[in-house]
Order: structure tokens, then C-alpha cells, then sequence
């Protein structure tokens, strides 16, 4: 097992004058682990994602994480460049709404090219080739390439974020509820997808979502919030199974079959 | 290999003005390598719930539990699951998979997740569905689609295609015909000939009488 | 200088103050080659559009020595080119001329001159549209990062769209080019024929947008490279035929319908450069007579 954690979140809170977006949130993801977060609309949840993801400063708290030059490094201490290179290199995000994470008036290509363009790669041939390989393993027609997103289903546009996303072999990869708004069916293509991806590239994936049945099949460990404090985490099927705190269990008896 | 002392388990239900309800109290037992026990007591007595305590999935009130040198109470999430990952198999009645995930990768998965190559991992992984007898036709379907029998035996391929030296099994011939039944019993006992300790739910007295070495009653675990 | 110029307007139209801060942002544009100074562009007697930030760039750096030359579509007598040259005419009793050999400042719209351009030149572009990451991201505060932190993936995102639609890059004009090593810019909408003209120019080189508020600028002798792919290289393509009228292979053409039955031709856009070739071709002609 690894001393280290990949990715550290210590005592981070979040407020908007008087309003708390979250409070207090401490904890160590190490590699190739899965960590969901859950909770109701307006627990917190995503405002902890934006704050550790680099898109939000906390008010408080310091998120460390352990970048492949120097070692466990805090992300507010990051310089701006370094923080977006970061961003589209070893971090990945994939948005519920998949306008936010794509160009739609990109091509499919485009799209997942993007990041590697970003980081230098010049050659269209190679670049070209990445993204069908890509376009391939999120189970979306090569033939499709040179079509725009916006023709695409919303399955089909969420796995082409994630193709965007991964192709550059991030190694964490933050979700705000990736399977929001999709059919029951597409939902499940697209778990079976990011839990075969986490496994093959050793990813550690930050999971935010208010279906338990997503945590379920794809979090090791699941962190419940409330009112924007994590009220119990642990063992995702222990959280779910065995629930300590109240509103854990209120949580797991109001869903069907979780 | 199991070691359990002095375990109690206690539900809170917050939500129904705080009820505590004790399942299990001061329960102790130890499973050595190469030895099968069996929990016995009636329907309702604490066997799954020391099981699951055991497994890591329910959280123990009080006292002490061991499964190969890792301390099951107080550990972290990531030690428990570098533990089932490797060393702590569970084979449930219930299979729970991802929606559409072919038989073949569910059996497999265990396999791939400790590192072993695809081709070996189904190589594993096909052997134990021909000998579970699910038709090979189906292997490249998801075991959702599938009977409760079908399920089952899915179920138990998963759980003993990775050789985990520490083995929970709950009812695992349940609703099974005798051939199948048959298969279930050799695996059990070629996984003791390796040297795994199991620990396992048998309502079946017959089978508890060919792979069980001794039997715990759980009922002696409760408080008067 | 006509006594009506002295009287109504200060030379070259703008006040002293307008130029002195024009100038500045000129400074800072020669300074930091290829970024974007923003300048508070004045109200111009002619719409945007019509070359106000040109015209501003060159008021500022306007003296009464100089020899005035004004570029639209590479020709000397459009309405647009000769409505400037006008303009500088009556406001800053300049010299005016067509030969771009003979002109101290030349400002243009769509065109590098083909005549190579010296030290003592100084060549003002009109700029519709400064900004090139524009077409791929529409907030400015985002742009302005990408531009201080030279993140310009983006910009081969759009060549790469270029291929894949068309099988090569087929942005004709404005094409991005990277300046000293460090910006990226637009050249105003100039073919990508000209591209290689700004590289290593002689002459200075400075770009006003009066709408966008924009000025920028490559000095003397700097490096301008034109973005590409290691694969599909960058190419300065010009029509595959020769000067209908002085019969050069080597310029920028234009076509033009002759006819009502579809006849065309092709002519060099250049039209100073042109009439240069035709009386040079002539001359050779009397001499081998």
C-alpha cells in the first residue's frame, strides 16, 4: 500500500457571508481509489467539489495534492498557470451537463484533441488517431469523429466528455453527478464504462452524486453531507448497509433498492 | 485466520425514536486455515450479521475482530478493502453487478482487480462457469437477465474465482439441484485443500455434514 | 498645406492628446510584439469599418515630411483607399502616392504590398477583428489569460477543424501566426499568401482595430511564424495562373468576371505592383525591338 494519499482535503469550508457552503470537510484519497460524495440538493456537495477541484478558494482548509514533480503540494499555494496546466493534464472533470464540458461547435475530434493540443501535440495524424482510439473506448462510432456534439445523445455527449477528459491519462478525475439526467439504461452503459476505465488506468475518481445506487457500483468509500458538513463517510457498503447517523439512515430508507 | 472476541452489534434506528435493538452480544469464535465452520441457530440469531461484521459491511458495537492479521474494527476503508481485495472473499445469496456487464467480466473482475492478466482472468473465469454449468451461450450476456438459480451460481463463480485465503460463504446450495449442489461442495473443499479458512451459513445439513469441520451456534451469542 | 486645413483641424485631424496616448499604446504594442494594447479609439468621420483604427495609427505617427500611400484589396483606387488618402490629404497636407517604393507610411486593408518593404517604411494595418482565439472562446477575461499564460491549444483546434472538414487547412485568411516566440495574433484579414511577408520585415509593422479598441504590432525584423501542423505544414497558397495583364506567376490574384458569359480572369491585386511589371515589361520589349 502507498504512504501517501494522491490527494488530501484538510478542514476545507466554504462561505458566502453568512450562508455556509460546506464546513469542515477533511479527508485523504489515495491512488486508484473511488471516494462519492452524497447528499440532497444544497448539502454542499458540489460547492466541496469546486472548492477541492480548483475552481472555488475555500475560505478556510488547504487541499494538498501530490504532483508528479514536487511531491504533496497545496493547490492554493499553485500559481494560476500551474494550477490550469494541472487542470488539463493530471486532473480531469467531467460536468453533469455536458454543454459545460464540451465545445459544441467542435467537432467530436476536436473535443477530445483539445487537451492534447493544449499540452504541445502538433501532429494532426497522431492527434487524430488518439481521439478515434478514444471516440472507440467510450463506445462511440469512429464515423462519428468529424460530427458536432451537439447531434450526439446526452449518453453519447457525457461519454465524449469523458473521452476528452481522460485523454491524457489524468490521474484524478473529479464528476458531479455524471449519470444525472440520463435514462436508466444509458446510466448503466456509462458506470460499466467508468468503472472499467478507473480499473484499467488506475484512476482515483471524486465522485459527487445524490443516487446511491451510482455509489453503490462505482465508490469505495462514500462520504455523507448535510447541510454542508459530512455527517458520516466510510466503506461505501457499510455507509449504505449499516448507517450510523440519523440522516444516513433516513437517506438509505427513502431510496428503493439502493 | 478469523478471529472474532467478545462481539456485540447493536442498531440505533434514529428514525424510529431512537430503538436500539441488539442482534449480536459477546460473540467469539476462531476458523483456522484449511478448516470450514459453520454457523448454525435459528432464522434471525445473528449468523449474517456476524458474517457481515466479519466481511467488514456492518460495523461492530464492541470487542474484537481479526481476519488474517488485520484488525476488522477501527480499520480504515482502505485497509478493508485492500483485504477483500486480496485475502477476504464473500460469497452472498444476493448477486449485485453492474447492469450489462457480461458474465464473463463479472466472474472475472476479482481476478483483474489483483492484477491477473485478462486472458488468465477469463481463462479462470470460464472454467468455473463450465463447471457451474451455465451454458456457454450465456456468457457473453449479463447475469441480470438470468434465473435466481442462474444468478446464484454466477454468484459463486465471482466469489471463488480469485483463491482468497479467507472465504465467508451464506447459503451458498440454496435453491440448487443436486449436480450443481455437488460443484459448490468440491469448490469449498478444494478451497480447503488450499489452505482457506471458511467461515459459512449452511441451512442444508447434509452439506454442512460433508465440508463442515465444526459448528458454532450463534444463539449462545445473545444476552439472556 | 492649404490655409482650410490649418484653420478647421489639427494636423491629421486628431489633437495632440489623442496621439500622445495613441502613441504610448504604440510603444507598449513595439515593446510586447503581437499583444493586444488596449487604446481609447476615438469617433472617426467615417463608420467602423472602414479602417478608423487604421486611420488613428497613422494620424499618430503622420508627419508633414512623409508620402502617404492607402491599400484596399491591394488596389489604390477604391472608394475606401482614396476616400483615406483624401482624408490625409485635406487634414495633414501630406504627399500622396500609388508606388509603394516611394511611400513612407502605407496603410492598408487585405494586402502586404508584393514590393519587398525597407526600414524606412512603416506599414498600418486595418483590423476588423483583433482577438484570434475569438472564434473557439467568446469571454474576453478568458482570452486575455490564455494570451498572458500562452495557452494556444486552442488556436490548432481550429486548424484542425480546418482539416478535418476539409482535408487541409483552409483558412485563407487571417491567418494566426505566433509573434517573437511568444504571442499569438491575427494579422487582420490579409490572404495567408501574405503571412510570410510580416516575417523578419524590415519595415515597422503596427495594426489598429478603432471598434475593438485594439493596437499591436511587430517591430522591425522580428520573427512571425505561421501556426501549422508537423503533418500538414503551413502553406502560402496563391491561384495556380499567371497575371492576365503583366503575366507574373509569383503574386497574389484576384479574379475577375470579364463578362455576362462567365469569362474571367486573373490579375495581380497588387495594382501598383502590376502597372510596375506592365511598364518594365514594356520597357524590355522597346529594348529587344
Amino acid at each position: 500500500m502507498q504512504d501517501e494519499p494522491l490527494f488530501s482535503a484538510s478542514a476545507v469550508s466554504k462561505s458566502y457571508g453568512t450562508h455556509v457552503g460546506c464546513r469542515d470537510v477533511s479527508f485523504d484519497l489515495w491512488p486508484g481509489e473511488v471516494l462519492g460524495i452524497v447528499g440532497e440538493s444544497g448539502s454542499g456537495k458540489s460547492t466541496l467539489l469546486n472548492c477541492i477541484s480548483g475552481q472555488l478558494d475555500p475560505s478556510e482548509g488547504d487541499v494538498l495534492y501530490r504532483t508528479q514533480d514536487d511531491g504533496m503540494k497545496s493547490t492554493q499555494a499553485m500559481s494560476e498557470p500551474e494550477l490550469r496546466k494541472l487542470r488539463r493534464t493530471d486532473w480531469a472533470f467531467v460536468h453533469q451537463n455536458p454543454r459545460d464540458g464540451l465545445r459544441l461547435s467542435v467537432s467530436a475530434g476536436g473535443n477530445v484533441g483539445e487537451r492534447l493540443m493544449a499540452v504541445g501535440a502538433r501532429h494532426y495524424g497522431d492527434i487524430r488517431r488518439s481521439a478515434s482510439e478514444w471516440l472507440e473506448r467510450v463506445e462511440i462510432s469512429t464515423a462519428r469523429i468529424d460530427d458536432r456534439p451537439s447531434t450526439f445523445s446526452g449518453g453519447m455527449q457525457q461519454r465524449l466528455q469523458i473521452a476528452r477528459n481522460l485523454v491524457t491519462h489524468p490521474r484524478l478525475i473529479f464528476m458531479d453527478e455524471p449519470t444525472g439526467g440520463l435514462d436508466v439504461s444509458v446510466q448503466a452503459r456509462l458506470l460499466d464504462l467508468l468503472r472499467s476505465l478507473v480499473r484499467e488506468l488506475g484512476l482515483s475518481a471524486i465522485i459527487v452524486t445524490h443516487d446511491l445506487a451510482v455509489v453503490r457500483l462505482l465508490a469505495d468509500r462514500l462520504m455523507v453531507m448535510k447541510d454542508g458538513s459530512v455527517v458520516e463517510q466510510g466503506l461505501t457498503d457499510q455507509v449504505l448497509d449499516d448507517p450510523q447517523h440519523a440522516y444516513t439512515q433516513l437517506l438509505v430508507s427513502s431510496v428503493l433498492m439502493p | 485466520m478469523i478471529h472474532v472476541e467478545n462481539v456485540s452489534k447493536t442498531f440505533t434506528l434514529h428514525n424510529q425514536h431512537g430503538a436500539v435493538i441488539e442482534v449480536v452480544s459477546r460473540a467469539n469464535l476462531d476458523v483456522h486455515s484449511g478448516e470450514c465452520v459453520a454457523l448454525t441457530g435459528v432464522s434471525g440469531s445473528g449468523k449474517s450479521t456476524l458474517m457481515r461484521m466479519i466481511f467488514g459491511n456492518y460495523l461492530a458495537a464492541s470487542g474484537q475482530i481479526t481476519v488474517d492479521g488485520v484488525r476488522i474494527v477501527g480499520a480504515s476503508p482502505r485497509e478493508i478493502i485492500a483485504l477483500r481485495r486480496h485475502r477476504l472473499g464473500y460469497v452472498s445469496q444476493f448477486l449485485r453487478v453492474v447492469p450489462r456487464v457480461s458474465t464473463l467480466d463479472v466472474v472475472s473482475e476479482p481476478l483483474l482487480r489483483v492484477g491477473t492478466s485478462e486472458v488468465e482472468a477469463h481463462g479462470g473465469a470460464k472454467d468455473l462457469l463450465a463447471r457451474l454449468r451455465i451454458p456457454e451461450p450465456l456468457w457473453s450476456l449479463s447475469p441480470l437477465t438470468f434465473s435466481g438459480g442462474e444468478q446464484q451460481r454466477v454468484n459463486i463463480a465471482r466469489g471463488f474465482a480469485h483463491h482468497y485465503p479467507v472465504l465467508l460463504v451464506d447459503e451458498p446450495t440454496a435453491s440448487l439441484d443436486g449436480t450443481n449442489r455437488d460443484t459448490v461442495l468440491t469448490l469449498i473443499e478444494e478451497a480447503k485443500a488450499r489452505g482457506a479458512a471458511i467461515l459459512g451459513i449452511f441451512h442444508d445439513a447434509d452439506a454442512r455434514a460433508r465440508v463442515c469441520d465444526r459448528e458454532i451456534d450463534v444463539s449462545g451469542f445473545k444476552t439472556p | 498645406m492649404s490655409a482650410l486645413v490649418r484653420e478647421h483641424y489639427n494636423f491629421a485631424y486628431l489633437d495632440e492628446h489623442t496621439k500622445r496616448m495613441i502613441r504610448r499604446a504604440l510603444l507598449k504594442g513595439v515593446a510586447i510584439p503581437g499583444y493586444q494594447v488596449p487604446f481609447a479609439s476615438r469617433e472617426m468621420p467615417m463608420p467602423y469599418g472602414w479602417g478608423t483604427g487604421g486611420v488613428q495609427v497613422s494620424a499618430a505617427c503622420m508627419v508633414p515630411e512623409d508620402r502617404v500611400k492607402v491599400i484596399d484589396q491591394g488596389a489604390d483606387d477604391t472608394t475606401n483607399a482614396i476616400s483615406i488618402r483624401k482624408f490625409f490629404e485635406r487634414t495633414a497636407g501630406v504627399t500622396v502616392t500609388e508606388r509603394t517604393k516611394e511611400a513612407t507610411l502605407i496603410q492598408t486593408r487585405h494586402r502586404i504590398p508584393e514590393q519587398p518593404l525597407s526600414e524606412d517604411q512603416i506599414l498600418v494595418y486595418q483590423v476588423p477583428i483583433p482577438e484570434p482565439l475569438r472564434f473557439l472562446e467568446p469571454r474576453e477575461t478568458e482570452t486575455r489569460k490564455m494570451h498572458a499564460l500562452s495557452e494556444y491549444g486552442l488556436m490548432h483546434v481550429k486548424l484542425y477543424e480546418d482539416i478535418s472538414q476539409h482535408g487541409e487547412i483552409a483558412t485563407s485568411y487571417a491567418y494566426p501566426a505566433e509573434v517573437n516566440g511568444r504571442h499569438v495574433f491575427d494579422p487582420s484579414p490579409i490572404p495567408k499568401f501574405d503571412n510570410p511577408k510580416l516575417d523578419n520585415s524590415p519595415a515597422l509593422q503596427l495594426f489598429g482595430a478603432g471598434r475593438e479598441q485594439r493596437i499591436y504590432a511587430v517591430p522591425p525584423y522580428t520573427r512571425v511564424r505561421s501556426l501549422d501542423f508537423e503533418d500538414y505544414p503551413f502553406v502560402a497558397a496563391r491561384a495556380e495562373h499567371r497575371c492576365a495583364l503583366c503575366g507574373s506567376t509569383h503574386t497574389y490574384l484576384d479574379e475577375v468576371i470579364i463578362d455576362d458569359e462567365g469569362g474571367r480572369m486573373f490579375v495581380c491585386s497588387d495594382t501598383d505592383y502590376c502597372n510596375e511589371q506592365q511598364r518594365a515589361n514594356a520597357e524590355a520589349e522597346r529594348d529587344a525591338g
